[in-house]
């Protein structure tokens, strides 16, 4: 008998919510049978089949839900601590009135983040992955099916603070936006190139604090560019809304 | 705090795995072939520490894995050189350009597995 492997249990819940549905992530072993011998006269199978397909046939799920619904779908990674919820928080504020924003909060706990969104009036789905580093695209088909979003909107996805692991997992977005801030390294984009090669839009946030640190925003900019010569940039501050008109034309822009 | 997507990965080997080998009437799957290239964004130490939790009472724990790794290659997007890449973020050697066509060294395949009968 084997009853494998990691059980690691997925919660995707909205503020307000008395019971919480909760999933297992993936791997019920159920089957049984006999290990004992392996005589080595075995048949080979030749696949060539790609491993990540586990997650990308969700994500293509997840794509033509967003496409036949018309919703852009953005994906927010980041390091922890570089400002994706106050930027999103900012943006929803500002914009609230003029698009219909969803929202998906990946933390690996607490509801903190989904919290801060629902004193938006904002629907939001905080999904806690416990000890997996990413979202990924079955986690997000769940949390949209709960959200059930109106046509014509805008699902921001914040994913976990994570600079590694995310860029490996396609959720069927339409945008994959990468926060870096001007307290990191101006170097991140080297040092984290998959994260950096996979996305559309980078934003450096908190440009306000510039004349206290040793952040080169070109430098930065052209690290990027080396990775991802096709990136767009914005630079702003969610703090003092400097830079955010820029961000905000581009995704009243994309939403039409 | 680890940061461990190659257990999600490894996990999504098996699953992969047994699901070819039970439509190939197997019941154990005696070795396995991995193709991860050296652009895949995949730690081959970190797969190798979750791979044991991953196939423990699957029809892979004993399975003997081999792994490949073939190097990063591109085609220059401007001048069309065909170079060896060792970075995401490597220039043409060339004309120095950063747009690039990597054909080679970010899959993450299974290329075979061997199953009984």
């Amino acid at each position: 008998m084997c009853n494998t492997s990691t059980p690691n249990t997925i919660i995707i819940s909205s503020p307000g919510d008395a019971n919480v549905n909760s999933h297992h992530h993936g791997h019920e072993h159920s089957h049984s049978h006999d290990h004992s011998h392996i005589d080595g006269h075995g048949r080979v199978i030749e696949l060539g089949k790609d491993i990540m397909q586990f997650n990308d046939v969700g994500a293509a799920r997840n794509r033509g839900y967003f496409d036949a619904k018309e919703v852009i779908a953005l994906n927010l990674v980041s390091s922890p601590g570089s400002g994706k919820t106050s930027i999103l928080e900012k943006t929803l504020t500002e914009l609230k009135e003029e698009l219909n924003f969803y929202v998906i909060e990946g933390d690996q706990q607490t509801m903190n983040d989904a919290d801060r969104i629902d004193a938006l009036n904002i629907p939001v789905v905080q999904v806690n992955t416990g000890a997996l580093c990413h979202l990924e695209s079955d986690m997000v088909y769940e949390a949209v099916k709960k959200l059930n979003p109106k046509s014509k909107s805008v699902l921001m996805i914040e994913n976990v603070g994570n600079l590694v692991c995310p860029s490996k997992f396609n959720l069927g977005e339409d945008y994959r936006v990468v926060i870096i801030s001007t307290t990191e390294g101006d170097d991140k984009p080297i040092k984290y190139p998959d994260m950096f090669e996979g996305s559309d839009i980078c934003i450096i946030n908190k440009i306000d604090l510039l004349p206290y640190l040793s952040f080169d925003v070109e430098k930065a900019k052209d690290y990027a560019r080396k990775v991802n010569p096709k990136l767009k940039f914005f630079e702003v501050s969610a703090i003092t809304g400097q830079g955010m008109d820029e961000w905000y034309k581009w995704l009243k822009s994309i939403e039409s | 705090m680890v940061f461990m997507h190659e257990l999600s990965i490894a996990i999504g080997i098996v699953e992969l795995a047994e699901k070819e080998a039970i439509k190939g009437g197997g019941t154990v799957i005696e070795s396995i072939e991995l193709e991860i290239g050296k652009l895949s964004g995949i730690e081959i130490e970190a797969l190798d520490f979750a791979w044991p939790i991953a196939v423990r009472g699957t029809m892979l724990a004993n399975a003997k894995r081999t792994v490949t790794s073939p190097p990063g290659r591109a085609k220059c997007a401007d001048c069309g050189l065909i170079f060896d890449i060792e970075n995401l973020f490597d220039s043409c050697p060339k004309c120095n350009s950063y747009l690039k066509d990597i054909f080679q060294g970010k899959d993450l395949k299974i290329k075979a597995i061997t199953i009984d009968g």
